[in-house]
């Protein structure tokens, strides 16, 4: 017993020494590697490309909002500009938060112009990334950093998310609405609290459910906290919660395959969600999404930094006037005389008539 | 074949097969094997930034991986590491940023802050194993979810509503400029001496000390340690609150080096968890729990490198991640052939 224990010890220790023998080995290539890292400062080249790059936060790419919509922008900047996949224009995922620094150095690396990182979680990181390169363009979408080489996108999502309270308070038959959150922070207090002045504002009377799920990733935590909804009365749920707001798709599809007159909607988020209602041909359980146009600002940001305008040092803010965030197209879903009234509270959000709070007091 | 050819040939083979069947899944999935292992060898060794932030990686593994491992020796099964974590990284934060005191005595407070909730939320489960019987792989499972939701309402609640607390001040930082100049920015931090003084720890309490002992003993079989005159629930107790210091030390090394704060978590950090694999990978000794996070750490951490250079997607790389890890681990698989074969000549 105590001979095999000795053995398997032996054996794990000339395993990594193995593994660390040959990091000698890795002493030229190191040479090679730190050489090429020396050029990743000099952001551009005469006569080449100007690339751009994008790290996602934990969601990943494919998660149906909003860093998907970040990636489309980045790839439609790419398309523009006749660039490679991978070359011209790529993007990195981060497993967990420390991955954010490694992925956003690596791309700085690899030579990209300009590299964006999506999410308030990487505010942190996108700080230090910056104060490490001074002579790096990089983008913060959703959180302020205060860097002369960070521009801070951020969005009025108060002022979207009121539209969709309209349009659900003006929908709902039992005068009962769901709201299903993220993380219970800022960005998302936004949603909540456009959603419950938008929906007061026709009907003050109305219930509005309000349940954050303190995360972005975990689709069946959505799903519980729609059936709950659904079960208790609530016709109408609007999500903000990334990957999370897809069980509430999945909880609304299967009420409405199980009885097709079963009175429930989603409203989704940041990207237009239609495609993740789809019942059957005929049947959406989509109401509208509420739109975050950060695949505009992204491309935005990226022409203008190509143009060698780089706005650094600045937030910009994209709301209902500059028309960074909206309603989807319902395709039908609402009639038209409720679009009416959305379009009216829209004009005078965007003339400035009302002011939507940024968090419910 | 003698024994000690055959330990120098079971891991090089395992890690070689390891090796091979990853390039297998590459080949299938249609990338290029040389491209992938040369990603995932760049982003281990490639060059300073990475290797600092390979050791950063392996830091709070070693620190995992011994606290599983010394539960494991004692007999004792603590799959609560990851909430012992979680408790050890809030409460190393919160000191760090909550008091002004000069460094030298800062710094060693928040840690040995993080070693004290860590051990608590051990304690926890060694007191109801040894007074109630309560299983003690239940009662650290039901504590890690607890942890997770105590330890995201008080960042709540300390930070008036963020996601965050505010950042540990200078004085109590495991970080050092010089180790970031030395490597290239990297986020490497003195943690990896608190890590490895911790191996030493470990191995002196085990081998050294007549308590050591009496844990080990209680660990090989209770009864006959009783019957010795032994304080069984004595030492259960105290095992897991060894334990546990371990693993809230771990926490600290988040907390105090890599992330400078402590935020609010949808789910675990994993560290926890791996932290049985790297000491079984480890066979449950100090040292072989140094290698077993290396191999941990740098495999994980270099695999980010495989979507950056080699464009293999992520989720390819977790399957070669954990193909490499599942050959080393059954290295015992492959020694018995090595034996059978060694055997099968010499009867020639």
């Amino acid at each position: 017993m105590k001979k095999r224990k000795l053995g398997l010890l032996i054996s794990s220790v000339v395993a990594t020494g193995a593994i660390l023998a040959a990091c000698g080995g890795g002493e030229d290539k190191e040479k090679d590697t730190s050489n090429n890292a020396g050029s990743d400062t000099n952001t551009e080249d005469a006569g080449e490309a100007f690339k751009v790059a994008m790290v996602t936060d934990v969601g990943g790419v494919d998660d149906k909002s909003f860093n998907q919509s970040a990636w489309e922008g980045i790839k439609q900047y790419g398309t523009d500009n006749n660039l490679k996949e991978k070359e011209g224009y790529d993007y990195l995922q981060s497993e967990t938060d420390a991955d954010y620094n490694t992925n956003l150095n690596n791309l700085l690396r690899r030579d990209f112009d300009l590299v964006f990182g999506v999410g308030y979680l990487m505010g942190d990181s996108i700080g230090e990334i910056a104060a490490d390169n001074p002579k790096a363009m990089l983008a913060l979408i959703d959180a302020e950093v205060d860097a002369p080489n960070v521009v801070s996108l951020m969005f009025k999502e108060h002022e979207g998310a009121f539209l969709a309270g309209v349009a659900a308070a003006k929908m709902s038959k039992s005068g009962k609405l769901g709201f299903v959150g993220g993380n219970n922070i800022p960005v998302i207090n936004r949603f909540e609290a456009g959603f419950v002045e938008g929906a007061k504002a026709v009907n003050p009377d109305i219930e509005i459910q309000r349940n954050y799920t303190e995360s972005f990733a975990d689709a069946a935590k959505g799903k519980i906290t729609a059936n709950a909804m659904y079960s208790s009365g609530v016709d109408i749920i609007f999500h903000a919660a990334g990957q999370t707001g897809n069980g509430v798709f999945s909880e609304a599809k299967e009420r409405k395959s199980k009885d097709p007159n079963a009175n429930v909607w989603v409203i989704g988020v940041d990207a237009d969600q239609y495609a993740e209602g789809k019942v059957d041909d005929k049947t959406n359980v989509t109401l509208t999404s509420m739109l975050k146009g950060v695949h505009k600002a992204v491309v935005e940001v990226s022409n203008a930094a190509k143009d060698g305008n780089f706005p650094g040092g600045t937030t910009i803010t994209y709301g209902l006037a500059e028309d960074g965030v909206g309603l989807a197209d319902s395709r039908g879903a609402i009639p038209e005389d409720v679009l009416a009234v959305v379009e009216e509270y829209k004009q005078k959000i965007a003339s400035g008539e009302i002011t939507v709070s940024e968090s419910l007091k | 074949m003698s024994n000690r050819v055959v330990n120098i040939l079971v891991p090089v083979v395992s890690i070689i097969i390891g090796l091979i069947v990853g390039a297998i899944v590459m080949v299938v999935s249609g990338y290029d094997p040389v491209l992938g292992y040369t990603a995932l060898w760049n982003g281990i060794f490639g060059d300073s930034y990475s290797i600092g932030n390979t050791i950063r990686q392996i830091t709070p593994y070693i620190l995992s991986g011994l606290a599983v491992a010394f539960a494991f020796r004692t007999g004792l099964f603590n799959i609560g590491v990851e909430g012992q974590l979680l408790m050890g990284w809030l409460a190393a934060a919160y000191v760090g940023y909550a008091f002004e005191l000069p460094r030298f005595i800062h710094l060693p407070l928040a840690l040995l802050a993080a070693a004290a909730a860590g051990a608590f939320w051990a304690f926890i489960v060694g007191f109801l194993k040894a007074k109630f019987s309560v299983h003690e792989v239940i009662a650290s499972i039901m504590l890690n979810y607890t942890a997770l939701h105590i330890t995201n309402a008080v960042i709540r609640n300390l930070s008036d509503g963020s996601f965050k607390t505010p950042t540990v001040l200078e004085s109590a930082t495991l970080r050092m400029p010089w180790l970031r100049e030395i490597t290239d920015n990297s986020s490497l931090h003195l943690g990896i001496i608190v890590a490895l003084l911790m191996v030493f720890v470990m191995w002196f309490i085990l081998e050294k000390t007549t308590r050591g002992y009496e844990l080990k003993s209680v660990g090989f079989n209770k009864d006959a340690a009783e019957y010795a005159g032994m304080n069984v629930k004595k030492n259960i107790i105290l095992a897991m609150t060894i334990s546990g210091v371990f693993a809230g030390l771990a926490g600290a090394m988040e907390a105090l080096g890599t992330f400078q704060n402590a935020s609010i978590k949808a789910g675990f950090s994993g560290i926890g968890f791996d932290g049985i694999a790297v000491a079984l990978l480890g066979a449950n000794t100090p040292l072989g729990v140094v290698f077993g996070a290396s191999l941990f750490g740098s495999l994980k951490y270099g695999a980010l490198n495989m979507p950056n250079e080699a464009g293999i997607p992520e989720e390819i790389v977790a399957i070669i991640i954990a193909l490499i890890i599942f050959f080393v681990a059954s290295g015992y698989i492959i020694r018995l052939g090595l034996q059978k074969f060694g055997k099968k000549k010499e009867g020639q």
